[in-house]
């Protein structure tokens, strides 16, 4: 079926004349319209402007155009401005928000001749591991319907497991694509921070926030990234580091072991407390690695344990800032008439945010306010340097260090809503990442009781050719993420 | 009454002369119509990112090491956390902890002809907030953004100050320097040059600071001077009358020249400041700054020791000359037409007739209807004893409206001097037989006489006589009687 063939495969048969983008885009808007509602994952859909822009892929690919993703269908998560599109971030506040401009990932993406179908559920400004923060509703698990998708990019990936798109796109601050890729069975990546730029993503924390992917596989990321990867003089956090031939990184060597010389180091902090069962996964997992050559090597990060208080409190901090410009005087919500200025300030934000984007605000401001700011921000700070250099060292001694995604499974909706800090332990295993700027993947490697389970690698700055070398590497010797959800075939 | 002494320090802001605002790529025209230089960077629309003006660091340099201060090899632009709305992001983008320039000095001639160095503790890189309108929109409030986002350098200074007087002396020395430098037009009326200025007093001889109040917003060097002395007044009437200065911020009222309470500390913002995580640290390397350096113009200070030492002016016509890069280059191009030697000649036009001149017709010396080698062409005249000083006036005044040169005006009017004695010696002696009264006076004591003489010989003659040779064959025809 279409939707299930992989980019690759799907740009063959568009050069090929076999199919065209105007049917590709119909077959996915069908699937949208018939598997959505049970889903919720697509808040935003764009028929009438993808079928155009997909006819227009097709007079390109007639004029003689290639592209790995000319005419290919996408569902973008709706954190990046999308001009004449409602861009609600999944909040009440920007319910009624047109973007007037694109966002970087969607230019290029657009000037790629991707086509758009439509926009992505997501947790309220990002914040949020299940998807249930959102203004629009959660989304469900394709794998089953009680359980959450992860967040907070849960639409984009629960679009992906379902197929409702070739590829989604999502942002990833503390975990927010790698754990629901692992919690929906996609391969998500998430790329070094200042990979790729972030103008026109709605902030969350901005010195964390990183744009990635959820695909197929890793071979279908590697021809996104290509694409959406480099540097742009409109963000001033992008690094100006040239973007390798991804695709060509995936080829085998001339001879040996696939992953000869490969050192892969097992984070000892990771597996420490892990359910059996998932420990029993990621084993299973790195025997693969092994027998494709790799070695492997424990490592150990003494202050990983200390990642996800020093997240919680940066990430809060410049999100109460990020969030400030939300008050109802030049766009988004604003409250029914305001007595005076303090009125409005007051209920256009008091009614336009959720509880958790409340809590964050609040907690932000607090850690910056005079008397705490050293205790807690500062603080905060020393502790992320240290994590930094923890993932320094380990990476002078080895390539990849690998561990799980999450400490379980899809849990069951409704069950984390007044637990925040158990909601926030789920970000245990992903958040590092973001405080040291390093880019990761989670990959389908099992399942339990149903549900899908995520491996993750991490690897130094500017390492995603090597980390999408190793996830492609695991995939042609593995098929978890060929598995679909049953109904989604 | 105990001995009070005034201790001031200022906080000027100087908007930067970049085409652009500082993070974003709108325009930074003066007195376009409302929100029509304000794009989305400038509205804190979702999304968008700030990117520094590589000018505006240039420019926050120059003014560095202009004041020998330290150029931080790296600085750091912080958020300053506040709701307003004509501050569209909810924080202004700021530099806190590491600004780019630090620890510098100005020195300053105050009216005593004593010189005084000032402290410049920090100079630091913003952005400018939007403005608020009120008037005009019936039950409501506008916001006009094009202001927000304009570049700023705030330059604090030491609590150096001891008066009024010399707070407006650092203010105009430091106004002179950055259009100097050509980073500021300077310009007050529209708000490109600007000042807050902390005041306290103590009694002398303490070293302790009082309580400081805050001034905010001051646009005028007047306004600065006459907040001063009405803040300085209420904060020791206060104290004498047994009370306590509170810190707080104030607002100068030019109608009422007051200044009255706007908030106090207590109620001041917690301005959370945190290192803006959408900027990279500004980092300056030496070469980056020694390109600076090379463009730096030859400084006030520098051309007032050069007009001293070079061409012999006392220390206050140098300091007047050298004021503004235009004056002093009209100056020197005088000078350069009618020789050095002739330096002091020059300086009395230039800042007696010429200043006079263009104050009247409100006239800046780049549009001075007398060029500067027209000028010299004048003085010249005086120099070859052609006219008189005071015919000079006139024909000054002449060159002034009509535009002719000074010699057309000289041969037209008939204005040369006379300085054939014969001429002038046969109307001395028909004044004298005209006023014997006078004469008697004057043989018989009445020195003062004399100028009466030389008056009415002039007279007589248009004003042409030569005045020396006027003078000489006065005092010996009138003999001997004199003293």
């Amino acid at each position: 079926m279409l939707h299930n063939l992989t980019l690759g495969e799907l740009a063959g048969q568009l050069s090929a004349g076999r199919i065209s983008s105007v049917e590709v885009t119909r077959h996915f808007l069908a699937r949208i319209e018939r598997l959505n509602p049970g889903l919720n994952a697509v808040i935003t859909v764009t028929a009438a402007a993808a079928l155009e822009s997909a006819a227009a892929a097709d007079r390109r690919r007639a004029a003689g155009e290639s592209g790995s993703l000319l005419g290919i269908p996408l569902i973008h998560k709706d954190i990046f401005c999308t001009e004449g599109v409602r861009t609600s971030c999944g909040s009440r506040m920007l319910d009624n928000f047109i973007a007037p401009y694109d966002a970087a990932v969607v230019e290029r993406l657009k000037a790629a001749g991707a086509v758009m179908l439509g926009k992505a559920n997501m947790d309220e400004f990002a914040m949020g591991s299940s998807n249930e923060t959102s203004f629009y509703g959660p989304v469900k698990n394709p794998w089953d319907p009680t359980k959450v998708p992860g967040g907070s990019s849960g639409g984009s990936a629960a679009a992906m497991a379902a197929s409702l798109a070739s590829f989604t796109t999502g942002t990833d601050t503390g975990g927010s694509i790698r754990q629901p890729a692992a919690l929906t069975g996609v391969t998500g990546l998430k790329p070094t921070y200042g990979r790729i730029s972030r103008y026109g993503m709605i902030a969350y924390a901005s010195s964390l926030d990183q744009a990635g992917i959820f695909a197929r596989s890793a071979a279908d990321a590697a021809v996104v990234l290509e694409l959406i990867a480099g540097f742009d003089a409109r963000d001033s956090t992008s690094v100006d580091v040239p973007v390798p031939d991804y695709a060509a990184l995936l080829a085998p060597p001339v001879a040996g072991l696939p992953l000869a010389g490969v050192k892969i180091g097992l984070l000892r902090e990771f597996f420490d407390g892990l359910e059996s069962r998932n420990a029993a996964l990621i084993e299973d997992a790195l025997r693969v690695f092994t027998s494709l050559g790799a070695s492997t090597v424990e490592v150990s990060m003494p202050h990983l344990p200390l990642s996800v208080p020093a997240y919680y409190v940066v990430a809060a901090a410049e999100a109460s800032s990020n969030l400030s410009r939300f008050d109802g005087v030049r766009f988004g919500y604003r409250c029914e008439q305001p007595k005076d200025l303090t009125d409005l300030y007051e209920r256009s934000r008091g009614e336009g945010f959720g509880t958790e984007v409340k809590r964050r605000i609040m907690t932000g401001t607090y850690v910056l306010s005079a008397g705490y700011f050293d205790a807690y921000y500062l603080k905060a700070q020393r502790v992320r340097r240290l994590i930094t250099d923890d993932f320094r060292a380990a990476f002078a001694e080895v390539d990849l260090v690998i561990g799980p995604t999450t400490p379980t499974p899809a849990f069951a909706l409704g069950g984390t809503v007044d637990d925040p800090v158990t909601m926030y332990l789920n970000d245990i295993y992903t958040v590092s990442a973001n405080l040291a700027g390093l880019p990761g993947m989670s990959l389908p490697c099992g399942f339990i009781d149903g549900l899908p389970v995520g491996v993750q690698l991490l690897g130094p700055h500017f390492s995603e050719g090597k980390l999408l070398a190793t996830a492609h590497r695991y995939q042609q010797a593995t098929d978890w993420h060929t598995h679909v959800p049953r109904g989604y075939e | 009454m105990a001995d009070w002494e005034v201790v001031i320090g200022l906080e000027i802001h100087a908007q930067l002369a970049t085409r652009s605002k500082i993070f974003s790529g709108s325009a930074t025209a003066y007195g376009a119509p409302p929100n029509t230089q304000a794009s989305l960077v400038d509205l804190a629309y979702p999304g968008v990112l700030p990117v520094l003006n590589a000018e505006a660091v240039r420019m926050a340099v120059k003014f560095g090491l202009a004041i020998g201060a330290t150029v931080a090899p790296r600085s750091v632009f912080a958020r300053k956390n506040y709701f307003y709305p004509d501050l569209p992001k909810g924080y202004q983008i700021s530099q806190y902890e590491l600004p780019i320039v630090s620890r510098g000095t100005l020195r300053v001639l105050l009216d005593d002809g004593a010189t005084k160095t000032i402290g410049v503790t920090r100079a630091h890189l913003e952005e400018d907030a939007g403005k608020s309108l009120h008037e005009g929109l019936a039950h409501a409030s506008g916001i006009d953004l094009n202001r927000a986002g304009t570049p700023l350098l705030e330059i604090v200074s030491e609590p150096d100050m001891r008066s009024a007087k010399e707070a407006v002396a650092y203010m105009k020395k430091v106004h002179t320097l950055v259009r100097y430098l050509e980073i500021c037009d300077g310009n007050m009326q529209e708000g490109s040059f600007r000042c807050d200025a902390n005041v306290s007093v103590r009694p002398r001889g303490q070293q302790k600071f009082g309580t400081r109040a805050e001034i905010k917003n001051l646009n005028s060097f007047r306004f600065v001077e006459k907040a001063i002395h009405f803040e300085v007044a209420r904060q020791i009437e206060l104290i004498e009358s047994g009370g306590k200065v509170v810190q707080e911020t104030r607002l100068y009222d030019a109608d009422k020249d007051e200044t009255r309470s706007m908030r106090s500390k207590e109620e001041a913002n917690d301005y959370r400041y945190f290192p803006d995580p959408d900027l990279l640290p500004v980092e300056l390397d030496a070469p980056f700054i020694d390109a600076v350096r090379a463009t730096l113009p030859e400084l006030p200070d520098e051309k007032a020791a050069r007009f001293a030492r070079d061409l012999g002016l006392s220390s206050y016509d140098a300091g007047v000359l050298s004021a503004s890069r235009e004056l002093g280059a009209y100056f020197e191009a005088v000078v350069a037409a009618l020789g050095a030697s002739q330096a002091k000649l020059a300086a009395n036009w230039v800042m007696g007739d010429l200043s006079s001149a263009l104050n009247r017709d409100n006239l800046d010396i780049a549009a001075s209807r007398v060029a500067p080698a027209a000028l010299a062409g004048l003085l010249a005249r005086i120099v070859d004893a052609t006219i008189s000083g005071k015919i000079a006036k006139e024909v000054f005044e002449a060159m002034w409206s009509d535009g002719q040169a000074a010699d057309e005006i000289i041969e037209s009017k008939g204005l040369k001097q006379i300085t054939d004695s014969g001429a002038i010696n046969g109307v001395i002696d028909a004044v004298m037989a005209a006023n014997p009264k006078q004469l008697a006076d004057y043989r018989a004591g009445k020195d003062k006489l004399l100028g009466f003489f030389q008056g009415q010989v002039q007279k007589a003659m248009g004003g042409k006589a030569n005045p020396a040779q006027l003078n000489e064959l006065l005092k010996a025809k009138l003999g001997p009687g004199a003293a």
